[in-house]
């Protein structure tokens, strides 16, 4: 075990501090070139998110959480009148540490007012192909859908297979023993082992920028869902280099009700799981009553991104002081 | 023993899986973003030596495994085990050819070796790196050949054979190294 005197400096180089600083030059001319305004929004807000995997810090004096994602209050300033947004921030994960993971982490979010999935797509691969190709002279632009993706590197068709199945089809690909609450569970262990580990990744040791798009609509989150001759799916892409996620996207959904009933899935799911209660944010509720224009959203963590622009495998190596130093 | 949570996965952690102690090789978190948390987990059994892939879903727990390293002083052998002797407390414990496995060839008396044991009673042993032994059986020396390499096989007092220079001797005592089986040199002094 380390003593506490052990992790005095920083896991970061000072070189890797530099391209660091560069990066969030660059991220902020990006968005000052396309008239994007930066703004800031609480790092510790009163209400957290109800999705049932992602873990908040609860501050215990005070109240409140750290927030796990500036989407909330984002969304907030969208419905207040800002046009299009973006902001860079800390955001913080209980429980998430790993080579691409720390509980704190650097997060750049933003909303285009007006922008259908495809349009915010093409300035997602804008910014990541300005980043990255200095680095990896050819980065080609892929795109596949979940279902491609299931079918092509696990083998199953993730929206026809029965439960049963998609229980055996996981325990033919990977050693586990523990049982999982429902489908959408299984999925995410197919994906983590078998699909994501190939997403972004080419032939002969190349990366590209890979696109998965059309998640099972019941992997919406705050996303708009639609109908395809397979079944509903949500308007949401995650964009990977190398086998590492690097961003996740959503033509956001502006319906207020809808709003209401998919964090009421989640306090079920929830209470399933036995995890604590979140409360509805009904500040945002409020706000999506009044009106939160059309628009599409995406985060990217920028920590992973500077990874892969240093090629860099362990998360510890782009941020100075990870949680065992923080 | 108390329960590990995945969290506190580490390299080098003693635990239980499928009755059988190993210890953890690499700990790696997996999550979708919003999705599930997963531990992709590589481990050693202990007893057997091969590596495991084992996912665990992030916060689930295992019990952990009384497995500790000891220092002990090699005594001899009946031919179905092996005596070792603590040499602070003059406590015996015997181990099973399982457990001595490959290890055996290099076990010199009075060595002192590493038992790793498992709930008290040996699970594995590791020779030093570097062990000094007898030749008991080789090919006659030849003089002035020093210069030229070449190598002939010698058998050593604890039945181990490794090659070894032509101008070595029977009787004489060389430095082996346990984990690639090689002679080094011969034996200072």
């Amino acid at each position: 075990m380390a003593s506490e005197t052990d992790h005095w400096a920083s896991s970061a180089s000072v070189d890797t501090l530099r391209t660091r600083a560069s990066l969030l030059r660059d991220v902020r001319e990006f968005f000052f070139q396309r008239d994007v305004l930066e703004i800031e929004t609480p790092l510790l807000g009163r209400h957290t998110v109800t999705a049932p995997f992602i873990n908040s810090f609860r501050v215990q004096q005070g109240g409140g959480y750290l927030q796990t994602s500036p989407e909330y209050a984002m969304k907030r300033l969208l419905a207040s009148g800002c046009d299009s947004i973006y902001q860079i921030c800390k955001a913080f994960r209980q429980g998430e540490r790993g080579d691409q993971h720390n509980s704190e982490f650097t997060m750049l979010e933003w909303y285009r007012v007006g922008f259908s999935l495809d349009e915010l797509m093409g300035e997602t691969e804008a910014l990541i192909t300005q980043i990255l190709t200095p680095v990896y002279s050819d980065l080609p632009i892929e795109r596949i859908s979940y279902r491609d993706a299931f079918i092509r590197y696990a083998n199953v068709d993730p929206f026809c297979v029965s439960d049963e199945e998609l229980a055996r089809v996981a325990s033919r690909h990977i050693e586990f023993q523990f049982e999982l609450s429902e489908r959408d569970d299984y999925l995410d262990l197919l994906l983590s082992h078998c699909v994501e580990p190939h997403l972004g990744v080419i032939e002969e040791g190349g990366v590209s920028l890979c696109f998965m798009t059309d998640y099972p609509a019941s992997q919406a989150s705050l996303a708009c869902v639609k109908n395809t001759e397979y079944g509903e799916v949500a308007l949401r892409f995650e964009a990977y280099v190398n086998g590492i996620e690097l961003a996740n996207a959503y033509q956001e959904l502006t319906d207020a009700t809808a709003l209401a009933s998919r964090w009421e899935a989640d306090q079920t799911k929830r209470m399933v799981l036995g995890l604590a209660d979140v409360e509805k944010d009904e500040r945002l509720l409020a706000a999506q009553v009044a009106g939160l224009p059309q628009c599409s959203g995406i985060a990217l963590g920028l920590d992973r991104l500077l990874m892969l622009q240093l090629k860099q495998t362990e998360i510890a190596s782009v941020i100075a002081f990870t949680d065992e130093r923080a | 023993m108390g329960n590990y949570s995945t969290s506190d996965f580490r390299s080098g952690l003693k635990v239980m899986l499928d009755g059988d102690p190993c210890a953890i090789v690499d700990n790696e978190l997996v999550k979708p973003g919003k999705g599930q948390a997963f531990n992709r987990v590589k481990l050693r059994n202990l007893k057997t030596g091969r590596v495991w892939d084992r996912t665990f879903k992030s916060g689930e727990s295992i019990e952990g495994a009384d497995v500790m390293d000891t220092e002990l002083q090699y005594l001899y052998t009946d031919g179905e085990f092996w005596h070792f002797m603590d040499a602070n407390t003059f406590e015996q414990v015997q181990a099973s050819e399982t457990a001595v496995a490959d290890a055996k060839q290099w076990l010199n008396e009075q060595d002192i070796v590493t038992v790793t044991l498992w709930n008290g009673a040996p699970l594995t042993v590791t020779p030093p790196n570097f062990v000094e032994l007898t030749i008991v059986e080789t090919d006659p020396g030849l003089k002035g050949d020093t210069a030229q390499g070449g190598s002939k096989p010698a058998t050593l007092n604890t039945g181990a054979v490794v090659r070894v220079p032509l101008f070595i001797d029977q009787g004489e005592v060389i430095r082996v190294d346990t984990r690639s089986g090689e002679y080094v040199s011969r034996a200072k002094g």
